[in-house]
């Protein structure tokens, strides 16, 4: 496994200075001549060096295909890859490393249940359960399931502050219920969601439940076997590894009796032109040569953020969330989309009547990167009566001074548009 | 270029107060348009007498970029024949896709250079686009517009 040179103390407050120092991007960059304050982390976070170098490594040391040839290189890959599976399995606290999926990203996850579970099980009356929160990738791919076995989608409703309405939620449970499929948290709207006791009530009537991590494990710890979800998916592009390699976790009884999601090499013990026998799990959904230099980097992002340290990384973004709650809640005019009571660090807002676009691109104008449209969440937006929203999404090497740079590009805006 | 460039007082001003706001009531031509990428979205009615249009207004949901350039269409093409007002819808995709210089070339854009700045904001094109869409569409009776596939104003290069 490899070891990431430890660039901040273990213990006491983080180190900005120094983690900062990690990401090169956040110093190489300069936009309209300013400094780059990049506060669209929910979209997609930055890579730290030791990322960048772990990649590095990989294709100037390591490259081989895996599980394929009997020569050096080969075996190093596939040693490595293993061991990103490995490294995986413990930050997500799984029993077994076949438990752990690689997929291309949490999108691919989801489809992957849609197909490998949904289509195997489910069939015309029955029922999913989603909520109003939910990206469109935890959306559509059961919308085009229910289309095809003419299931039904039911959607758990949210309140005002962007809450799941729990009493709703457990009410749309019934003998036709066959999945549930929940974001851990909001993308649009920062809320964090109850899972575990979400997870308990699906437990209860015995469903199957699957949880969208995709903005949760860059912000919390996750302990698959505590919450006893049934699938967890999240995506490396998010926690600060590369794009084009996503996790699905799911209890190994489960993925045992699913179908296999894509058909090709890798997924199968033996081929004959009368009979293919599909691998063991997890290989068996890992069709084709997958994400190798993807998965052994996203595997050193998560030794990164364990030497930071996720309870650190939590205190310091509350501190975040709130200043900045503070700040832009201070600015007259400005609306504050998603005010639940347990929130990640996503803020998403409105200055007064200005059109979401026309607040990015002249924050743009003073260097700061946030991300403006309807987040891949039409319905949130639905929900709001808004077309769109402005959306700062904090990560650990976010700043209170960048902030306030936030705060004052928003006065300018509001300013201009008078 | 600093998009606050593009915000100009004109820009803010139509923003703020947009020209022929609601419905031609006897429209004889009207188109909706569509700007998935953003939520842009706005309605565009007409109504044509001796092939020129004789009264225009839109509406709908969108940003500063788009609601202006919404606005200072509908003034700019008011009264104009239909062959001069899809001579303009030309002009003005080919300056906010670069390919017409306005400070160089002959056009007939008047006051609405003042979007010439927005080929410089390449996810912003479509937004100052769509109400020109919209427009040729409702001269040619479809339906509905979008920024998107055959429109495409970056793809259609
Ligand atoms: C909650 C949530 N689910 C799913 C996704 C999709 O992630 P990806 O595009 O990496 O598959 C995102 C990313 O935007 C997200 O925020």
């Amino acid at each position: 496994m490899s070891a990431v040179p430890l660039q901040t103390p273990a213990s006491g407050p983080l180190d900005l200075e120094r983690v900062r120092a990690d990401f090169p991007i956040l110093s190489e960059v300069q936009v309209h001549g300013k400094p780059l304050v990049y506060l669209d982390n929910a979209a997609s976070s930055q890579m730290p060096r030791p990322v960048i170098d772990r990649l590095v490594r990989y294709q100037t040391r390591e490259h081989a295909n895996i599980h394929r040839g009997v020569h050096y290189l080969s075996a190093v890959a596939t040693d490595a890859y293993e061991a990103a599976r490995g490294t995986v399995r413990r930050f997500l606290n799984a029993r077994e490393d076949r438990e752990i999926v690689f997929t291309s990203n949490v999108t691919d996850a989801i489809n992957l249940v849609a197909h490998g579970y949904g289509r195997a099980f489910l069939g015309a009356g029955d029922e999913i359960v989603i909520t109003h929160m939910e990206h469109h990738a935890n959306i559509v791919p059961w919308q085009m399931l229910c289309e095809e076995k003419g299931a039904k989608l039911r959607v758990a409703p949210i309140d005002d502050a962007g809450e799941v309405v729990m009493e709703e939620y457990e009410k749309l449970f019934n003998p036709r219920t066959k999945l549930v499929s929940v974001t851990h948290v909001s993308n649009a709207l920062g809320t964090v969601n109850p899972v575990k006791e979400m997870i308990a009530i699906a437990r209860h009537h015995g469903v199957p439940i699957m949880i969208d991590g995709a903005q949760a494990v860059q912000h919390m710890p996750v302990d698959v076997q505590a919450l006893d979800c049934d699938f967890y998916a999240f995506t490396g592009h998010k926690l600060f590894g590369p794009t084009g390699v996503g996790v699905l976790y799911g209890k190994a009884a489960l993925l045992e009796k699913m179908r296999p999601f894509r058909g090709g090499g890798d997924m199968i013990l033996s081929v004959t032109f009368e009979k293919t026998t599909y691998n063991t799990i997890p290989f068996k959904f890992e069709a084709g040569t997958p994400p190798i230099a993807q998965a052994i980097a996203l595997a050193a992002a998560i030794d990164y953020v364990k030497e930071i340290g996720l309870d650190r990384i939590a205190a310091h973004e509350r501190e975040l969330l709130r200043y900045a709650t503070e700040s832009l809640q201070a600015i007259p005019g400005v609306r504050i989309i998603g005010t639940a009571r347990e929130k990640a660090s996503v803020l998403s807002f409105y200055v007064g009547d200005v059109h979401p676009h026309d607040v990015g691109t002249l924050l743009n104008d003073d260097g700061i990167a946030v991300r403006t449209g309807h987040h891949c969440a039409q319905p949130v937006m639905q929900r709001y009566g808004i077309p769109a929203t402005a959306r700062a999404s904090f990560a650990f090497y976010n700043t209170l001074a960048e902030v306030d740079k936030l705060a004052a590009s928003v006065r300018w805006v509001q300013k201009l548009f008078g | 270029m600093d998009s606050s460039q593009l915000y100009q007082e004109i820009i803010l001003d139509h923003n703020k107060k947009p020209r022929n706001w609601g419905k031609v009531a006897d429209c004889t031509h009207k188109s909706e348009g569509l700007n998935p990428l953003c939520g842009d979205h706005i309605w565009v009615t007409l109504k044509l007498a001796d092939g020129a249009i004789d009264a225009i207004a839109f509406e709908g949901q969108s940003c500063a970029i788009c609601k202006a350039s919404a606005s200072m269409m509908t003034a700019a093409v008011k009264g104009r024949k239909v062959d001069e007002v899809e001579t303009l819808v030309q002009e003005f995709r080919d300056m906010t896709t670069g390919k017409l210089d306005v400070a160089g070339g002959a056009h007939h854009l008047g006051r609405l250079t003042v979007f010439a700045g927005v080929k410089d904001l390449p996810v912003r094109v479509k937004c100052a686009i769509l109400p020109w869409h919209t427009l040729h569409a409702a001269l040619t009776q479809e339906a509905v517009a979008s920024t998107e596939g055959d429109n495409d104003p970056i793809a259609a290069g």
